[in-house]
This record gives C-alpha cells, sequence and structure tokens, in this order.
C-alpha cells in the first residue's frame, strides 16, 4: 500500500473544499523561465502571449494593408502594370497587370486578414491576454498551457492562409464570406477554389481553435481570479469588454469551425453539404447533389455577426477606460455601459440575416431580422450618448491616446450611421452590392477598431516596454489617419449610392465612368494613409529600445496595471503580493480625497457619489 | 444616486478567523468590502478555475453540436436525395458500455475522495475504476469503429449520401472528444499516482466524461429520428 508523501498533497485535494491556506501552495509556476524558448517562444506568461499577439497582429496589419494598396491602384489605374506583381501570383498578374481573378483573390485575403488576424488578435486576444490579468489582480490566467497553446494553434492558423499565395493557382477568390456553392465545388468554380479553400478553411478552423483556448482562459480569469476585494462592478470597463467578448467567441467560433470541417469535406471527401443538386459549372454538370448554400450562410453569418461585435466591444472597453483617464471622471454611468455591452453580445446572435436579405431567403425571415437589427442600434446608441454626454463640458487632456479615442467615436458614429439605413431590407436590397456597405463596415468596424488599438497602444505602451511612445509623432499619426481615413471612406458611401457595385475589379461600363477620379482620389488617399501608418511603426520600433524612461504611472490612471512594482510588470505581475482593491475603478476628481484620482488599491478612504451602490 | 462610503475590505471569516485566505482562483472565500454590513454579502465563493473552466468548455462543445444540428436539419429538409439507413444494431451496446463507465468513474471519484480524504482503501483500490473507465471508453471507441466498418460492408461510406455524411461527421467529432476525455482521464491516473491530484480537476474529468455520455445520448436519438 502506498503512503501518502505528506499531508500537504491531502490538504491539496481537499483544500479546495477545507478552506486553508495551503491551497495556495498549488501555484508552482511562479519562478520565471530562464531559458529562451521558454521566456520568449513557447512562454506560458500571459504578458509574454500578448505581445506575441500584438506581433501577429502587426505582421498581418501591413499585409493586408499592402494587398489593399495593390487593390486600390488597380481600380484608379485599371491595367497599369505594377512593378513586381507577378512575383506575388503564378498566373495572376501576366506582365505585371492585375487580372480579374487575382483582384478577387487579393480582396480575399485582405478580409480574412484583417477581420481574423488583425480584428480579432490585437485589441482581443493581444491587449486582453497582456492586461485583463492585471487589472483584475491575478498572477496569470489559470491555465497558461492552453494560452501558449492558444497563441500557437492561432500562428499556426496564419500559415495556411500565407501559403495559399504560393500554391499553384493562388489563394481563394471567393471573399472573406467564402460562399457556397462556388467555394465548395473544388477549382472548376475558378482559381483558388480548390487548394485555396482547404487551405483557408483550415486556416479559420485552426484559428477557430485557437480562440476558444483563449476565451476559456479569459471567462475563468475574470470570474475566478480576481483579487481580493475585486468585486464585478469594479472591474474596469476594459475587462467587461474582454469578458463580454470572449463568451462571444466562445459561441460564436464554436459555430464557425464544424462549419469549416464541413466545407473541407466536401472538398477533400467528395460530400455534398453545400452544394445543391444541378449545379453546372463551366458546362460542366457537378457530381455533388442536394446540399443547400443558404446553409453555410446561415452558419457563416451566426458567426460572422458577432464577429464584427468581437472585433469592435474590446475597442468600446478601452476607448472608455483611456477617454475616462483623460476626461479625469468617470463616464456618465458605468452599469448602463456593462449593460449595453451585454445587450450587444445578445442582440449580435439575433440580426445575423440581415447580411442575407438579398441570399434569396424568405422575405418573411428579412423582416424578422430586420427589427432586431434597428433594436441593436440602441445600445450602440446609449453608448455613444454615454461618451458623448461624459464629453460634454469636461477639459480632456490631448494625448495621443485620447485622441484615437475620441477618433473611435467620430468613426463609430459616421460609420454606424449608415447601418440605419442597411438595417432596412428595402433600402439593403439596392445598397448591399454597392460601395455603400464597404463603407459602411470599413468605418463602423474596421477603422473604429483600429482606431481602438492605436488609443491601446499609446496608452499602454509605457506599461508594456517601460518606455514612453513619442506623443508628437502619435499627434501627427492621428491627424493622418483621421483624415485620411475619412477621405478614403466617405467616398464610398456616395459611389455606392451612385450605384457603384462592389467586388468589381475595374469599372468599365459607361455610367460608371464618372466615378473614375473618385476611384483615384480614393487611391491616392489610401497610399497616404498607408504610408502615415509607418510613422506608428517607426514610432513603436524607435520608443521600444530609445523611448524616454515611462514614470510609474504616466496617466495617473486608477487601475490595477498602474500598480505593479515595475514596467513590463514582474514575472508574477505584482512581485509576491497580490493587491487588494478598496474602490470602484474609476475614483477622479473625488472630493474629500487627498488628490486628483484614487488608485483602487489605494486604502484611502472616501467618500464617493456613483451609480454602483 | 446613493452615497456609499467604500472603506478597507474587513477580513471576516464566518469559520475560522483565524485563518485568512487570500482569494483568487483557489477554491477559497473571497472577501469583498462589505457594502451594506451584512456579512453573508461580504464573502464571495470563487471555485476553483477548473470547475469553471469545464462548464464554458461543455457550452463551446454544445454549441459546436448545436450547430451540425441545425446543418443536419437544414439539410435533410430541403434534400430530395436522403436515404434512409438503420443504425448498427451495435450503436445500442456502445451505448450501453459508455453508461456503465460513467458509472466506474463516478466510483472511482468518491473511492478517491474517500482515500485522499485519509478515510479508506488504497491509491490502486482507487485507481482500479479509473482503468474500468478507460477501459470501457476505448471498448466505447473501438465499438464506434465497428461500427463505422459495419456501414462499410453495406456500401455506406463518408459521401454516400447525406445522411450517411452527417453519421460519420457526427460518429467522429464525438468519437474525438471521447478520445479527448481518455487523455484528461490519463492524465488524472498520472496525477493521482504522483499525490499531486486536485480534487477540481478530477471533477472537472468527470464532469466532461458525464457531459460526453449525455451527449451520445442526444446524438443516437437524433441519429435515430432524422437518419
Amino acid at each position: 500500500m502506498l503512503r501518502f508523501r505528506s499531508v500537504r498533497n491531502i490538504i491539496r485535494f481537499q483544500g479546495e473544499h477545507m478552506h486553508d491556506m495551503s491551497a495556495r501552495t498549488h501555484v508552482a509556476h511562479h519562478a520565471p523561465p530562464t531559458g529562451f524558448i521558454r521566456k520568449y517562444v513557447f512562454s506560458l506568461d500571459h504578458k509574454v502571449i500578448g505581445k506575441q499577439y500584438y506581433g501577429l497582429a502587426l505582421v498581418a496589419v501591413l499585409i493586408g494593408m499592402f494587398l489593399s494598396w495593390l487593390m486600390r491602384i488597380h481600380l484608379g489605374w485599371t491595367n497599369y502594370p505594377i512593378p513586381g506583381l507577378h512575383l506575388l501570383s503564378q498566373n495572376g498578374a501576366p506582365g505585371d497587370v492585375m487580372t480579374p481573378e487575382f483582384y478577387l483573390q487579393l480582396m480575399t485575403m485582405h478580409g480574412t486578414i484583417m477581420v481574423f488576424f488583425v480584428l480579432t488578435t490585437a485589441p482581443f486576444a493581444a491587449f486582453g491576454n497582456y492586461f485583463l490579468p492585471i487589472q483584475v489582480g491575478a498572477e496569470d490566467m489559470p491555465f497558461p498551457h492552453f494560452n501558449m497553446m492558444s497563441f500557437w494553434v492561432t500562428f499556426a492558423g496564419f500559415i495556411p492562409l500565407i501559403a495559399s499565395f504560393f500554391v499553384s493557382d493562388g489563394p481563394t477568390l471567393g471573399g472573406w464570406t467564402q460562399y457556397a456553392p462556388l467555394s465548395a465545388v473544388g477549382s472548376v468554380g475558378g482559381p483558388g477554389e480548390g487548394t485555396g479553400v482547404v487551405l483557408w478553411a483550415t486556416s479559420i478552423a485552426l484559428f477557430c481553435v485557437g480562440q476558444l483556448l483563449g476565451a476559456l482562459n479569459f471567462i475563468t480569469t475574470t470570474l475566478d481570479m480576481r483579487t481580493k476585494g475585486m468585486s464585478l462592478w469594479r472591474m474596469p470597463l476594459t475587462v467587461w469588454g474582454w469578458f463580454i467578448t470572449s463568451i462571444m467567441g466562445l459561441t460564436a467560433f464554436a459555430v464557425l469551425m464544424p462549419a469549416c470541417i464541413l466545407l473541407i469535406l466536401d472538398h477533400v471527401a467528395g460530400t455534398s453539404f453545400f452544394v445543391p443538386s444541378n449545379l453546372v459549372i463551366n458546362d460542366q454538370l457537378q457530381a455533388h447533389s442536394g446540399g443547400s448554400t443558404l446553409l453555410w450562410q446561415h452558419l457563416f453569418w451566426f458567426f460572422g455577426h458577432p464577429e464584427v461585435y468581437i472585433a469592435i466591444v474590446p475597442g468600446m472597453g478601452i476607448v472608455s477606460h483611456v477617454l475616462i483617464t483623460n476626461l479625469r471622471r468617470p463616464l456618465l454611468s458605468h452599469r448602463v455601459m456593462v449593460y449595453s455591452m451585454g445587450a450587444l453580445a445578445v442582440l449580435s446572435y439575433m440580426v445575423y440575416g440581415h447580411h442575407m436579405f438579398v441570399s434569396g431567403m424568405n422575405p418573411v425571415s428579412s423582416l424578422v431580422f430586420s427589427f432586431p437589427t434597428l433594436v441593436i442600434t440602441i445600445p450602440s446608441t446609449i453608448i455613444v450618448l454615454i461618451w458623448l454626454g461624459s464629453l460634454y463640458g469636461a477639459k480632456i487632456q490631448i494625448n495621443s491616446a485620447s485622441l484615437f479615442a475620441l477618433g473611435f467615436i467620430s468613426m463609430f458614429i459616421s460609420g454606424g450611421v449608415s447601418g440605419f439605413f442597411l438595417a432596412q431590407p428595402s433600402i439593403d436590397i439596392m445598397l448591399h452590392a454597392t460601395y455603400f456597405v464597404v463603407g459602411h463596415f470599413h468605418m463602423v468596424m474596421g477603422v473604429a477598431a483600429m482606431f481602438g488599438i492605436f488609443a491601446g497602444t499609446y496608452f499602454w505602451f509605457p506599461k508594456m516596454f517601460g518606455r514612453m511612445m513619442n506623443d508628437t509623432l502619435g499627434k501627427l499619426h492621428f491627424w493622418l489617419t483621421f483624415v485620411g481615413t475619412y477621405c478614403i471612406f466617405m467616398p464610398f458611401h456616395y459611389l455606392g449610392l451612385a450605384g457603384n457595385i462592389r467586388r468589381y475589379p475595374a469599372f468599365v461600363a459607361d455610367y460608371m465612368q464618372p466615378f473614375i477620379p473618385v476611384h483615384k482620389f480614393i487611391t491616392v488617399a489610401a497610399l497616404a494613409t498607408g504610408a502615415a501608418q509607418l510613422i506608428f511603426v517607426y514610432n513603436l520600433i524607435h520608443s521600444r529600445y530609445w523611448g524616454a524612461p515611462a514614470p510609474e504611472n504616466p496617466w495617473h490612471a486608477t487601475s490595477l496595471e498602474w500598480s505593479t512594482p515595475s514596467s513590463p510588470p514582474p514575472f508574477d505581475n505584482f512581485g509576491g503580493t497580490l493587491p487588494v482593491v478598496y474602490h470602484d475603478p474609476y475614483q477622479y476628481g473625488v472630493e474629500g480625497s487627498s488628490g486628483d484620482y484614487v488608485m483602487q488599491t489605494s486604502p484611502e478612504k472616501i467618500q464617493t457619489k456613483s451609480d454602483e451602490a | 444616486m446613493a452615497t456609499t462610503v467604500h472603506e478597507p475590505p474587513r477580513i471576516e471569516d464566518i469559520r475560522d478567523p483565524a485563518r485568512v485566505s487570500s482569494g483568487s482562483g483557489t477554491g477559497d472565500w473571497r472577501n469583498l468590502v462589505p457594502e451594506g454590513g451584512d456579512l453573508r454579502r461580504v464573502q464571495e465563493y470563487a471555485p476553483p478555475p477548473s470547475s469553471t473552466a469545464i462548464w464554458v468548455l461543455l457550452a463551446a462543445i454544445s454549441m459546436s453540436f448545436a450547430a451540425l444540428t441545425s446543418a443536419l436539419v437544414v439539410r435533410k429538409g430541403g434534400a430530395v436525395d436522403w436515404r434512409h439507413f438503420t443504425l448498427p444494431s451495435i450503436l445500442y451496446w456502445n451505448t450501453l458500455v459508455l453508461l456503465a463507465s460513467s458509472i466506474t468513474v463516478e466510483i472511482g471519484r468518491r473511492r478517491v475522495t474517500a482515500f485522499m480524504g485519509g478515510l479508506r482503501g488504497t491509491v490502486e483500490a482507487s485507481a482500479r475504476w479509473l482503468y474500468a473507465t478507460m477501459f470501457l471508453g476505448l471498448l466505447f471507441v473501438a465499438g464506434q469503429y465497428f461500427a463505422w466498418r459495419r456501414l462499410n460492408a453495406q456500401g455506406l461510406y463518408l459521401a454516400t449520401n447525406p445522411s450517411s455524411s452527417f453519421f460519420y461527421v457526427f460518429t467522429a467529432a464525438h468519437g474525438l472528444h471521447v478520445l479527448g476525455g481518455l487523455a484528461a482521464l490519463v492524465r488524472v491516473i498520472y496525477k493521482l499516482n504522483d499525490f499531486s491530484l486536485r480534487r477540481s480537476t478530477f471533477d472537472a474529468t468527470a464532469r466532461y466524461w458525464h457531459f460526453m455520455d449525455v451527449l451520445w445520448i442526444y446524438l443516437l436519438l437524433l441519429l435515430w429520428m432524422k437518419l
């Protein structure tokens, strides 16, 4: 009979229910790793994993932006050779001139890379990994191995996507939505519809697994790892944003993954889940039969609509956090903000059909989906009104982070207003296939989320790297980006209203000729705005090594990430002791307190007026 | 707009004031600041992360199978080529095997809890039930493979008909999840022998295993009704 090695081992098992100090002995991952691989590559540290996600997003966004440049040049100056273009595609660019198919391949890859590997990884996975555990006062996430797998599986998902540029007929051209049946019939559907789609679906399925593992950690960290005194309502809005997003991610990615597997099976196993009967492509009758093309759309958009909120809700949290710090006063209501983000999450599952108004879905269904689509504007509007109401009469501190937070609000409103039009099936049928929709989602979800990423970067860079970013360059970066993105995406709306069809690689019809100068203007603006991002990259790299050393709490903020003993925080975040939280997250300008702000960890007794009681 | 005074948390442990625990993720009681002086509101139970994580994981798995279920319903609803086939009878025996494994894992869980609590038993006697669970789990997977072979013998392959496609997709997805549960059981047995097992880890594994059981019964009913 084996004997217990020590009493402690018994307690380890029972301790969770026996309420004993010894239960804490299980936290064994506290000694920082020493080897290079464990420290920087296969790291279990949530901070390193957060930086890895940020690096992946940075690489992905530069690739995605470069692809959009190529598309814009082609749209402005159709059939002009772009030097070196043939290097990117084996037969998509004879004589460096872009073929229509290659344009669609670039468009697909731009969308996929941006939505999945930038807008999901940067605001959610990167900043969430880095700051969620610190902001709730935890030493790490509860499942660091899952967390490490989360990044590396995501990275493994990025490889097949990029690799599809180098297979014989290039990446898929089906758009980031990958509509069946052309996505499911194989290479007869067009260049890239064979191997390209399989690589795409593999990539996305892996990405789903990575994000599910991440969401698992985010949810358990928020629920179980909060430190003493950190009640749910004391969590900063950023934590609420990531928490709500991880719940959305958990349910949305869990649906997309089986959908991708069914799509792969249609390719490699000859099943017909998505290919209908009697389908003739290029005079060939397809062997598949009986499948449902709408089934793919339902499965995809059940994920796809929550996905746009997965991209934007973390940004809302970051922007609120940055704004409050620079307004030196809390938002009008902390709780209504949280409830509204929660309402967005719930409603985001009920509105997905508005992407399918023109799909041939039953018109009654369109009406059913139109209603919650209009309803979802209510929490969005409440969130915007809370921001605007909090801004009213405030003396905001202007710096790069707060400028980008304001830019986020501007973009979210400008892009959101066009959503009211698109929510109605009768108008959407006119506008769905035009640049109006392209302008709408680029502003409200793409650029707004990017501004959230920028605001977070300028705000948290001192904490992540212990150095300040150059504020002058940051402001220059903001104004160029802000003006530039309006120059790009506002004309999209006018083009759409005038009937300019989207996804066309060239505009040769007579009635489109007057639009060509507008497209040329947009192209110039896109190239200039893209070039302005190099200022940001330069600022990032230069500040990382040569920036001014960051003070302990440069923004005089209250949340826990600014009470770590150093910047960047030590391996266990708080140097061996966990913080104790005494206050609501945003105690600025409290009457009777000793200073302008009261940190969450300050034991000072204060009298506050808030809606949190 | 109520006015509240925020004070430092009073460390008040109802059961044993001498013991002060620090809160996060240990399954201890977490002290929160008293708002209205009500002691019952002061503390909030902070469950060990794995007992939360298991429900999160099961929610994700449920969503995936719900998606596949809706795919089946939609695909069948519009199909003209749907061909009915009878489920191989071995599936019902497999169901009994999986149900039995749920019982053995539950007995094992109780034995281990009693043993680790120092009440009775030996580690071998406790682990025996887990080995039995693993054996039954492997038997189930082998039985599922045998059911596939039966269908192959009837000429039903993955791409033969949408009904057989869904049969293979559902059973393969469920089988992979069962294999994942077996891997978790291996880890539990390793940790049990190493005396580093935590109750929450074991409880989470057992819950997962029971869920695989429930999921399989659901799938069996679904396939029986729809195929």
